[in-house]
């Protein structure tokens, strides 16, 4: 079969990334339980701040590109304050960006309106839109990652339960955050038992595959009811209990109010241009 | 006091795809009791546990827990009084932390906040786990998961504690640390293990179990020594009775 031989090409490496993807999960969990300043303020500050933010930076025209470039500056200080690794956001960054660049691609084509850049050179207006797509989107994965990088993904559940998100919700993410894990480890077994025994080729294709994914449902169906046993055990009657935990303190407020500043202030001032005259009138 | 009592009677169970797992099983466990329950595998030893709280209900027969006889209506009330610890801790620690998962319980029991944060101290403290409080379960060992797991289960306070296999993953040393903290516990006691060591030092009688049928009900020190009775069903004399 064609479409097998295509897959034994690719398999082997997807193998490899299965290991690695799940330490890059269990990377950034590590990461979300730091002590830093930006780790102990309270995940419903961050959370509404990052909120703001994402809607402060997607509300920009689409021929906008000097006015966010000072919006850098929050993830940046998100990250140097809350130690998290600048490659390791760049990485997941650059993994997802095909999606962005798919979007925006066809913009120089599309919209070929002539833009003055610079005296002599001008463009179409295109790539302008086009490098906009590409910033707002850096500005707003990079935030959302470093929201779950300094924050550990339990308080984020009741920051969100806190802020009125109804249980039902709140309760699935939680599940999902304790037993993406599990199902990881389980997957991660059974693909390195089949690796063990297909010797080389047989063994790795689709079919096997299809079938790995029958039983590892089944696996999951099975600790599923197990687990809801358990909640049962413990007088689980359809509502997710949960506890009050955090408490707003002054630091919480100073950041969410220097982060609403911050973006009101460059949301309606055009800040570069400002910087700039400045600075020309310095030189002159 | 007698209303701690575990009473089977005439209990037989039928699972939906036909196969009978217990049939016409009947013993009673007073109270402050520990007992071992032994037998090959598939000898019916979790479905018996899954009775105890209402998990599945006997097909004929009764399931008497303290005063209540098990129905639908009192599985709620029953639940309370037993505290079934699984086999695998990954299925009973349901929660992001430790923290949330002891506290699922006496959260549900309707209690306040205080209340509910002196219970997880307590009830970790008991397993000497404190420091494992705000860790999610993910970043933990399976001795200290385990560990959580019937912290989880005490922090509920029942009257009764059951447990499938307790010391299954666990390396020697948290074996022994088990074993120990078992000890400790006066609640009445069920454990069903194919470790035959640790019912005899955790125990004082012992239910063999056979195809749904039991068919040896006795103190630890006669049936545990029963050589024949023993490899009849799949097990052995415990490795300490080996030596001599």
């Amino acid at each position: 079969m064609i479409f097998n031989k295509a897959i034994k090409g690719v398999l082997p490496e997807g193998i490899m990334t299965f290991d690695e993807k799940y330490y890059n999960i269990g990377f950034i969990d590590q990461l979300s339980y730091k002590d830093t300043f930006v780790h102990r303020l309270d995940p419903r500050a961050k959370l509404i701040a990052t909120l703001f933010f994402l809607f402060t930076v997607v509300s920009f025209s689409k021929y906008e590109i000097a006015a966010l470039l000072p919006f850098f500056l929050y993830p940046m200080l998100l990250m140097t304050i809350g130690e998290i690794p600048f490659m390791f956001i760049f990485r997941k960054v650059i993994m997802v960006s095909p999606f962005a660049i798919f979007i925006g691609i066809f913009n120089p084509l599309l919209d070929s309106a002539q833009v003055a850049v610079f005296p002599e050179l001008t463009i179409s207006a295109g790539w302008i839109s086009f490098l906009s797509i590409l910033i707002k989107f850096t500005l707003t994965v990079s935030t959302a990652l470093l929201l779950i990088a300094t924050t550990s993904f339990p308080n984020v559940c009741h920051g969100l339960r806190q802020l009125g998100l109804p249980s039902l919700f709140v309760s699935q993410l939680s599940f999902l955050y304790r037993y993406i894990f599990v199902l990881m480890e389980e997957t991660m077994r059974i693909v390195r038992a089949r690796n063990m025994r297909s010797y080389g080729e047989r063994g790795k294709g689709i079919r096997i595959f299809v079938r790995i994914v029958g039983t590892l449902f089944i696996r999951t169906v099975e600790r599923a009811e197990r687990i809801y046993f358990a909640m049962l055990s413990r007088g689980f009657q359809g509502d997710m209990p949960s506890l009050k935990r955090f408490h707003i303190a002054t630091g919480d407020i100073v950041f969410a109010l220097s982060v609403g500043v911050f973006l009101y202030v460059f949301r309606l001032y055009p800040a570069t241009q400002i910087l700039g005259r400045f600075v020309q009138g310095v030189f002159s | 006091m007698s209303h701690h009592i575990v009473e089977f009677k005439n209990v037989s169970f039928r699972y939906p795809d036909g196969t009978e797992a217990l049939r016409d099983i009947s013993f009673r466990i007073t109270h402050g009791e520990s007992v071992g329950i032994i037998g090959a595998n598939g000898a019916g030893k979790s479905t018996l546990l899954m009775h105890m709280n209402g998990y599945l209900m006997p097909t004929s027969g009764t399931v008497n827990i303290g005063d209540l006889y098990l129905t639908r209506q009192t599985r709620q009330e029953i639940r309370r009084k037993v505290g079934i610890v699984f086999q695998n801790p990954d299925d009973q620690l349901f929660m992001p932390t430790v923290f949330e998962d002891v506290a699922f319980g006496p959260l549900n029991l309707g209690m306040d906040e205080t209340a509910v944060k002196e219970r997880v101290d307590y009830a970790l403290n008991l397993v000497n786990g404190l420091e494992l409080k705000n860790k999610p379960p993910h970043h933990l060992s399976s001795g200290q998961k385990s560990a959580v797991a019937i912290a989880s289960v005490i922090a509920v306070e029942p009257d009764i504690l059951a447990m499938d296999e307790p010391a299954a993953n666990l390396d020697p040393r948290s074996r022994r640390l088990l074993i120990n903290l078992l000890k400790t516990f006066e609640h009445s006691k069920i454990i069903a293990s194919h470790d035959l060591d640790l019912i005899m030092d955790v125990c004082h009688r012992c239910i063999v179990i056979k195809e749904g049928i039991v068919i040896a009900d006795g103190p630890v020190s006669e049936i545990l020594t029963n050589k024949i009775l023993l490899e009849e069903n799949n097990l052995e004399l415990p490795l300490s009775l080996q030596r001599n």
